[in-house]
């Protein structure tokens, strides 16, 4: 962020303190969303260095928060404006800069696939699916369950064999077979807490299948 | 109080029943054969800034031979979905 005065560190860093929590945003003009006010949750800012006017800060946040915007209201509360310089994305739910390859990285490790059946290299780049679901809470179920849920069905509380703590009704969780292959992405009809102490009832509304039918024996 | 980012959400496993896993179906998601990891799997790519993601998502599929692929946004980072 670059301030539009000289600022102190002391300052920045308390204004920017302010913004943690939940702020308020209108999309800009230039934009693909719908231009209403919305709110969005900035988790965490960490001040990282600053130098007069040019100031370098990591902020955590919700999908859809637009820093240009929280640079330009910083500089507002600052007093005599601010604008963003420059912008990297180091994480996006799972996904970080330590997991990060190149297209060069990519098309060597293609290469040496197609020239010598050596996959190890492009293997160690492309990760399974189920990666992308690491902050996504699971529910287990049973081998018996899977074939129905991949085509389409309502998961009922029996298939139930684990779940994962901090379940509510309405939330979105990933159905796992035992062996952690996904199955479906799914809406939670009960909390876990219910899915847990009944025996009969429907847990989870499918809302994408992720795995094939018949990967599973089919058995309904 | 400010909420704690999801990546950094501790949940733990709660067991309600047991059951052994048919080993003739399936894959663990790290075994699965060669094609099932190109066809179920996800990449983390550094965008070089200039192409849209949209075109490196089609060199890609050029590369990989892939009917279908996707990207989960960008800004520095991208990550692609060849499904």
């Amino acid at each position: 962020m670059k301030t539009h005065r000289e600022e102190t560190e002391e300052k920045v860093k308390e204004t920017l303190k302010i913004f943690e929590g939940e702020i308020w945003q209108r999309p800009p003009l230039r934009s693909s969303v719908s231009r209403r006010l919305r709110t969005r949750t900035i988790y965490r800012i960490e001040y990282l260095e600053g130098n007069g006017r040019d100031f370098l800060f990591k902020v955590a946040c919700s999908a859809g928060t637009y820093i240009r915007k929280l640079c330009y209201d910083v500089g507002e509360v600052l007093g005599a404006g601010a604008h963003m310089r420059e912008l990297r994305r180091t994480r996006s739910g799972p996904f970080t800069e330590r997991d990060l390859y190149t297209m060069y990285d990519l098309v060597n490790a293609v290469d040496l696939w197609k020239q010598s059946e050596e996959d190890s290299a492009l293997m160690r780049i492309i990760q399974p699916m189920e990666v992308a679901l690491e902050n996504t809470p699971k529910i287990y179920i049973r081998d018996s369950a899977v074939d129905a849920l991949c085509h389409g069905a309502i998961l009922a509380v029996p298939g139930i064999l684990r779940i994962e703590s901090g379940i509510m009704k309405g939330t979105m969780v990933a159905t796992m077979t035992q062996k952690g292959e996904a199955v479906t992405l799914s809406r939670t009809l009960m909390s876990g807490e219910e899915m847990l102490s009944v025996e009969h009832g429907l847990a989870a509304k499918t809302l994408r299948v992720l795995m094939p039918r018949g990967t599973y024996q089919k058995n309904w | 109080m400010v909420p704690i980012p999801p990546w950094e959400l501790k949940r733990e496993i709660i067991v309600k029943s047991e059951e052994e896993t048919d080993p003739r179906y399936g894959y663990l998601p790290m075994e699965r054969p060669f094609k099932d990891q190109l066809r179920f799997g996800v990449m983390n790519i550094d965008k070089p800034p200039g192409p849209t993601s949209h075109e490196v998502v089609a060199w890609i599929k050029r590369l990989l031979l892939l009917d279908k692929a996707g990207h989960g946004g960008t800004l520095g980072l991208s990550e692609e979905i060849p499904k």
